[in-house]
């Protein structure tokens, strides 16, 4: 089940903590995978960990449209096709609304949904022409419930469901799926930097009674990307112990 | 020239899965060769990979035939 063998699988934001565990996992099951990120030593790192044949670096800067155009052609062309496509880039700017600036709302979006859109949209025309293609894109609970402080981070998230489910209904036909996978708190490097007392008020809100794990959310990954999952698109897998129940 | 037409209606052929016979000159992608809209957007991303040209989307809203292509395609290919 979920054998990923001969399967070519980009992966934005590698050099983070869940992009690592989901390009691990992916990995795992037999893929071949692109890691992509700002972070070179980070993404070779990683590589060299999995080591091998099936592994291959591509870095690439998303807020940067020619990057993007330019990172699906190195992508396509390590991998020969890419089959999974993970959107999993991403970054907050926290400030409460009053005080968001136009800098921080735009650097969320450019990156987060500007980016992805590009990303996506060049590297679905191949699945098209395919009839065979797997796109799951994080997001996050806080795009369906909203979080105070992070109205730009929210925004972004809840516009990657709404691009994804009307890419979904759009080349279904072509055995293409476009789902996402939304998070709720999961420990790395995002939330590493917010105080105890948020924290303490989360873990209250969750109901498994601990924070997620990045290999909660690659194994949700891991489960879309596979070709067993292709009867499932438009949809939002929520990986977050109960936290919001949707 | 008639190689054009050729590349075109191979492609035609190909993306559609129709007969060869069907896709004649005057057919149109959509009435005749049983199209939607997606195929329509295939056709042309085949064409500009093909030719090497790039059809704007204003053409692209205008080719609705096999000719409409041609004429397009040997307009623009240099
Ligand atoms: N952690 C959570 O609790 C949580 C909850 C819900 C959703 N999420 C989502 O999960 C995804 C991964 O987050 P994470 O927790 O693993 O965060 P992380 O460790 O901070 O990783 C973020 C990744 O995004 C990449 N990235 C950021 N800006 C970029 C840009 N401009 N161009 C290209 N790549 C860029 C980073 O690359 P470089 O470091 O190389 O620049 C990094 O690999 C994000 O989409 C996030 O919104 C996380």
């Amino acid at each position: 089940m979920f054998d990923l063998t001969g399967k070519g699988a980009l992966v934005t934001g590698a050099s983070g903590g869940i992009g690592a565990a989901i390009a691990k996992a992916l990995h795992g099951n037999g893929a071949t995978v692109a890691l992509s990120g700002r972070k070179v030593a980070a993404l070779e790192a990683l590589a060299a960990e999995l080591g091998g044949e099936r592994v291959h670096v591509v870095p690439g800067e998303l807020s940067d449209s020619a990057q993007v155009e330019a990172l699906a052609e190195t992508a396509e062309a390590a991998l020969g096709a890419v089959d999974i496509l993970v959107n999993n880039a991403g970054l907050t700017r926290d400030m409460l609304f009053m005080r968001l600036s136009d800098e921080m709302w735009e650097e969320v979006i450019s990156v987060n949904l500007n980016g992805t859109f590009r990303l996506t949209r060049a590297i679905t025309k191949g699945m098209m022409r395919r009839r065979y293609g797997r796109v799951v894109t994080i997001t996050s609970v806080v795009g369906t419930m909203g979080n105070a402080g992070q109205a730009n981070y929210a925004a972004s998230k809840a516009a990657l469901v709404g691009m994804s489910k009307s890419l979904a209904q759009e080349i279904a036909t072509r055995n293409v799926t476009v789902n996402c996978v939304a998070p709720g708190f999961i420990q790395t490097a995002m939330t590493d930097v917010l105080n105890d007392k948020i924290k303490e008020a989360t873990l209250a809100k969750i109901p498994a009674n601990r924070f997620g794990k990045a290999e909660d959310v690659a194994a949700a990954v891991a489960f879309l990307a596979s070709g067993e999952a292709g009867y499932i698109t438009g949809q939002t897998l929520h990986v977050n112990g109960g936290m919001a129940m949707i | 020239m008639s190689d054009i037409a050729e590349r075109v209606k191979k492609i035609v052929v190909e993306h559609l899965g129709v007969e060869e016979e069907k896709v004649v000159e005057t057919a149109s992608f959509i009435d005749d060769l049983g199209a939607d809209s997606l195929d329509q957007v295939e056709l042309v991303m085949a064409f500009e990979e093909e030719f090497g040209v790039e059809i704007p989307d204003s053409a692209a809203e205008k080719i609705l035939t096999v000719k409409d292509a041609i004429d397009f395609i040997k307009e623009n290919v240099a």
